[in-house]
Order: structure tokens, then sequence, then C-alpha cells
């Protein structure tokens, strides 16, 4: 069917930290709370593993949106990780802002390893901000288009 | 001032306390500055200036030149010498090897905006406080200051020197600038004019590098932006993308450590108003962590290697006012 319009999926990059968020994810999975397959999670050693850098190639090779989740703060397996992650995440959003990037497309949230529902509502609700927001033209690269 | 500058750098060499001179001297033009390094009494004659156009921040040259034999004297501006402090700061230069001597400015110009007033055929410069008169080809001119200063000039953040063995002239004051108001415009611009005003700036943009090479906050010895397998380095920018993610990386990575001393803005040969994305994160620094003015003092702590307990989270950036 050469002319059907196919819904929008959003293409989700979440970060999650190996020692809370990834272990949220997994409680999510294993209490099968449903969250959608749009999500890709790429599992870092702690959130302030990311660099400011990782967010932007994920929006360049086709992301619509980047989450960053991590420890709750005073929770860091490695102590202050996230304290550092999250000054930088939070100057790099407004920046994004700055440039008339859409700040809905970029979030961080704090998910401990017991907080598999917090994971999925996370995600089900980022995804919907997303999927609302539509496809992300701003920050694409347009060689990296299929 | 230049004769001072000359007399005292002279004495010094000629007494031993120092073996090279850092300063400025003339390219093709008068206008065309170049920092340089002198070594005898000889090559300061011959060569050496300080004038209106002499913008260049020199303290990013000690780098290099303090990895050298012997002790080097060097002239700063007031904004020189915040560079110079966070330079210090990060164990960049060394301080045994270095006199710094500072030296008052008001402001200066340069060639292009001189010749954006029409003035053409310039052979000299001087100055009052309130003008620069310009010598040409075709007699004298008189241009008021307040008309040809480059604009980082004209939002001037501090005539006080923070860093100097010792002075000429008269040290000035921390002024109260207004630097942020063109910030504070554009964010009150709504997204969809901030990502015209950005696209149109940054589409300019030919990965010259001349930002990252000038910048005193820049001196990695490898440079992301010179890796090869990043596909980004030695080229110039083949996607709106690229435009944008250099600029946003680069501002990054000096976040919490750019002095504002707009070097970045006055190289650009693209006039792309580059100063006003480092202005965005010092602002951002200022109103979310507390005030922090970069290179004001040595061993302070940047603000992005640094936490506290209560800081806001990222969150903020989605209902702050007026965004």
């Amino acid at each position: 069917m050469p002319n059907e319009v196919k819904a929008f999926k959003p293409k989700i990059v979440a970060f999650c930290c190996n020692w809370c968020s990834y272990a949220g994810a997994d409680l999510a999975g294993t209490n099968r709370l449903a969250y959608p397959a749009d999500v890709k999670i790429i599992r870092v050693p702690c959130s302030c593993r990311v660099n400011p850098m990782f967010i932007l190639r994920a929006f360049q090779r086709g992301a619509d949106g980047v989450i960053l989740c991590g420890c709750h703060p005073g929770d860091c397996h490695y102590t202050t990780g996230n304290y550092y992650a999250r000054r930088r995440m939070t100057l790099l959003f407004s920046m994004l802002d700055f440039l008339g990037i859409e700040k809905e497309r970029t979030r961080v949230e704090w998910v401990s390893a017991a907080e598999g529902a917090k994971f999925a509502a996370t995600m089900n609700d980022f995804v919907a901000t997303v999927t609302a927001l539509g496809e992300n033209k701003r920050l694409e690269d347009l060689r990296c288009k299929e | 001032m230049q004769g001072m500058m000359l007399n005292r750098a002279k004495e010094l060499l000629s007494d031993g306390t120092v073996n090279r001179v850092l300063g400025w001297q003339a390219g093709e033009f008068v206008y065309d500055i170049t920092p340089a390094v002198f070594e005898t009494e000889e090559e300061l004659d011959a060569g050496f200036v300080y004038n209106g156009f002499c913008g260049n921040n020199l303290s990013k040259y000690l780098v290099k030149e303090t990895l050298k034999d012997g002790k080097i004297l060097v002239f700063l501006k007031p904004c020189d010498t915040y560079s110079f402090n966070q330079l210090l700061t990060e164990h960049r230069i060394d301080r045994e090897k270095i006199c710094a001597i500072g030296i008052p400015c008001d402001g200066k110009t340069s060639g292009e905006m001189l010749k954006a007033k029409g003035i053409s055929g310039i052979t000299g410069i001087s100055e009052d406080a309130d003008n620069f008169v310009v010598d040409t080809i075709y007699g004298q001119t008189t241009v008021a200051k307040a008309d040809a200063l480059e604009e980082r000039c004209k939002t001037c953040k501090s005539k006080k020197h923070v860093a100097y063995d010792e002075l000429l002239g008269e040290d000035g004051e921390i002024l109260d600038s207004h630097r942020f108001d063109m910030v504070a415009k554009l964010e009150a611009m709504t997204p969809d004019e901030r990502f015209a005003f950005w696209r149109e700036q940054l589409s300019k943009c030919i990965r010259c590098n001349a930002c990252r090479n000038v910048c005193p906050a820049c001196t990695c010895e490898q440079c992301v932006f010179d890796n090869p397998k990043s596909g980004i380095a030695q080229k110039a920018a083949a996607d709106s993308f690229e435009e944008n993610m250099f600029h946003i990386i680069r501002a990054f990575h000096v976040a919490g450590r750019c002095t504002d001393c707009g070097e970045c803005s006055r190289v650009c040969p693209q006039n792309i108003p580059l100063h006003l994305l480092n202005r965005k994160f010092i602002k951002d620094i200022n109103e979310l962590y507390g005030d922090y003015q970069a290179g004001a003092e040595v061993g302070t702590r940047a603000p992005l290697t640094n936490y506290t307990q209560e800081d806001v989270e990222p969150s903020i950036v989605y209902h702050r006012e007026g965004k």
C-alpha cells in the first residue's frame, strides 16, 4: 500500500546507570510492566559517564528523544557521580533550549533499582511526550536518515 | 604607552631578568597585528608595537613558551589577566618562568571595524580617551570609540588586572558591563525565533577552527575535534548537525573555565557571535550555582568540577520563567 501513512513511532535512547536504573528496568521487566518497545536502553557504568557528546550523537544517529536515568542523588554507587551529571545535563539542556531545540526531547530522571514501576511510568510518559513533538528535525543529520 | 613598555622591556632584557619578550608586532598592514616573541633589543626596536589594534590575548602563547628554558616577559591587558589566572589554575603555564607586566586598555578596534566605517588605506593609529585617531594615506580621521570598538570591548567586564608582577599605568575597576543583555534578549524570544537566529549564524561556519585555536581555555594537546575517528576532524561541516554540534561541544568544553575574553568572536572570519554561547553558560552558572568569574582568582574550583547536594534538578530548564 504505497500511500499508507505510517503512524509516527519515535526512537528513544535511554542511558541507564548500571547500578540503579538498569536494575530498575530489569525489575520493570520481571514485574511484567509494559513500556514502549521504542525505548532503546544503553547501559553505562554511571550517569556521569554520559558525555554531552553522547546525547548529541544519539540525536544525530536518528533518536527523537534522549533520556538519562541514574541513581537518586546521594545514592550513587561511586558516591558523587550523579551530582556531576546533574550539573552537566542542566547546562547542556539549557544550551539546547538556547539554540531553539525542543527541550522536551531531553530528560533526566532518577530511578532506583527498586523503582520498576517508576521506570515504566517514566518511559511511558517520555515516549508520549516525544510522540506528541513528532520527528526530531532540529538536531538531525540528513546523512543518517534512512 | 608603547614607549614606556618598550623601555621597560629593554631594561629587563639587558639586566638579564628575562630572556625573551612576548608582545605584538605588525604584519603586512598596521592593523594585521600578530603576537611575537622578541629576543634582542634590536628586534624590539624593529618590531614591537602596542596600539588600538593589539587585541590579541597573549596568555595562551605562554603554554608553549614556558616549556622552553629561560624567563619570558609578557604584557597583559586586564581581560588577558583573567585567562592568565585560569591557565595557572589549570597548571598549564609555569609562573616561575614568567614576568607579567599589566598594561591598561581602553578598548581595541580592528581593521575590519574601521573599514566598515569607510576608512581605508590605514597607516597608523593613536587614541585619546574617547576617540581613535587614524592615519590614512588620505589624511587623518577621528572616530569615536563608541562607534569603532570591538563588540567585546563595548561590554568590557573589567579594567582591573587580577594578576601581574608590575603595572604600567593605572589599574582600573571591575565594570558593570551589561554583557548578558544580548543573551537575555535571545532567551526572551520564542524557541522558533532562537532556532532561526542560530541557524542563520551557525550555518556561516566554515570550520576553520580559529575560535578553538585562539581560545586560551582550549589548551588540550589533543583536541576532540582532531580525532580522525570522530569523522569530523579536519573538514568543513557537512550537515547542519555538525555545525550545531561543533559549537555546542566547544562551548561546553570551556564552560566554567571561559573567562569571557571574547577572542573567539574577534577571530571568527564569518563574524559569528560565538561569545554568546559562552556567555549563556556563564549566565546559567551564575544563576544556578552562584556567581563565578573564571580566572578572578588562582586555584578556584570550576563549577562543572564541583557540586552541592542542593543543586537544582535539570528539569528546571522546562519551567524557568520566560522560556
